[in-house]
């Protein structure tokens, strides 16, 4: 190993090769999260981050806990599969706080007519018509309970209504 | 034991690999959600959709996307005798507020398309991010992390279908996250559950009792430019050869 005297400026520089790693892993190890590269080349923790947001919509399932009376009249008519917040906009606010958060009743007058209106452009077996010339104006509950449409179903002052049991 | 400084420089890197596994941990376990049991896409019907526009406002109340930028529009095509092969196209404010009426007779084949990120298995997106800021997730969905984004818009441009823009306040990419923080809890997508015709419709299709398998053994489906082998999972039926 006599060799290895003359070598000893090698050594010395590997030495500093060896220090500027460790120091190069030290600093990655603060700067790059503890999750990134646990389900790949990017930050595992992002995806509880995006999973915790905050939900709008309730879901009909959550609404029907409490309004089960409507999900009844719905399941007879053509607007069962028509989930509650399609209408009714999004209310998981009501849904986390019923008494404080009451909802607006929808406008037929928009709501029916923005599916209902007649168009060419829509597929033929949905049911369209021209509001101004079917109703003349009149208001859809007047004939019509939304939550279960076909005439002769319940319908004037009580369709629409129904809060919780 | 004798270690000689030849070893010692081979095996310090080695352990600091090892540290790093260490370090990352084994995944967190959710009690109600296992992601290694879901792979999400999406059914879209076309047949059935009336160019209502409720998903396109349920996805903006849902994921507060700002106004004149969308995750998922609509659009309506014409394809009359003249336009056979690139028929118009409109899509007014993405369809938010509906289409305008066709009388009765107008001329030509008219239908609605929605889109929206099809949540592609090889996503070009995912692929051009200098920073690892996008990705698929373990169950199949693409995902930003907007703390890691950087802006640069590489993947706005990498995106075949448009479904990318940089948030105009945030400034950060932005797309669809197929509501992720609504489908780790059981619950649909804004936009399926604003859905009144049942056009759309959330597909998990690791779970065998989805009845998206009972609908693809009855229909055929086509995904948006196949050509591209993007593996998209936003799965059209009835969709039209002119549809881009």
């Amino acid at each position: 190993m006599s060799g290895l005297k003359d070598a000893g400026h090698l050594f010395r520089f590997a030495g500093l090769f060896v220090i500027a790693f460790l120091v190069f892993w030290v600093i990655r190890g603060y700067v790059v999260p503890k999750s990134f590269g646990q389900y790949g080349h990017y930050r595992g923790s992002a995806l509880t981050d995006i999973a915790t947001r905050p939900v709008k919509f309730a879901g009909h399932q959550t609404c029907e806990t409490c309004h089960s009376d409507i999900a009844d009249t719905k399941t007879k008519g053509a607007h069962a599969h028509v989930n509650c917040e399609a209408c009714h906009g999004a209310l998981a606010n009501h849904a986390d706080d019923p008494t404080s958060v009451t909802p607006v009743k929808p406008d037929t007058a928009v709501l029916c007519a923005r599916c209902h209106t007649a168009s060419a452009a829509k597929p033929k077996s949905f049911p369209q018509v021209d509001p101004a010339e079917h109703s003349g104006g009149a208001p859809c509950q007047t004939c019509h309970n939304p939550h279960s449409p076909a005439i002769g179903s319940d319908t004037g002052t009580n369709a629409a209504t129904g809060g919780a049991k | 034991m004798n270690i000689s400084r030849r070893h010692l420089l081979v095996l310090l890197p080695a352990a600091a690999v090892a540290w790093k596994f260490v370090e990352a941990g084994t995944p967190e376990a959710s009690p109600n959600y296992t992601m290694s049991e879901h792979w999400w896409g999406m059914l879209i019907d076309i047949p059935k959709c009336i160019g209502c526009g409720n998903c396109v406002r349920a996805c903006q109340t849902e994921n507060d996307v700002p106004d004149g930028f969308f995750r998922t529009w609509v659009e309506r095509y014409h394809r009359s005798d003249i336009h056979l092969e690139s028929p118009e196209v409109i899509s007014p404010d993405g369809g938010k507020e509906g289409f305008p009426s066709v009388s009765e007779g107008a001329e030509g084949e008219y239908f609605f398309v929605p889109k929206m990120c099809n949540h592609c298995s090889d996503s070009p997106c995912t692929q051009v991010c200098p920073v690892g800021a996008t990705f698929v997730s373990p169950d199949g969905v693409v995902l930003i992390d907007q703390k890691y984004c950087l802006g640069c818009a590489y993947c706005v441009q990498a995106c075949p279908y448009g479904c990318r823009y940089i948030h105009p306040e945030k400034k950060v990419a932005d797309k669809c996250t197929l509501c992720y923080h609504r489908i780790t809890k059981g619950l649909t997508t804004a936009c399926c559950e604003a859905c009144p015709t049942g056009a759309r419709q959330l597909a998990d299709l690791k779970n065998p009792n989805d009845p998206i398998h009972a609908f693809l053994k009855t229909h055929t489906v086509q995904v948006l430019k196949p050509q591209m082998a993007t593996g998209a999972k936003a799965f059209y039926n009835g969709l039209d050869g002119s549809v881009r």
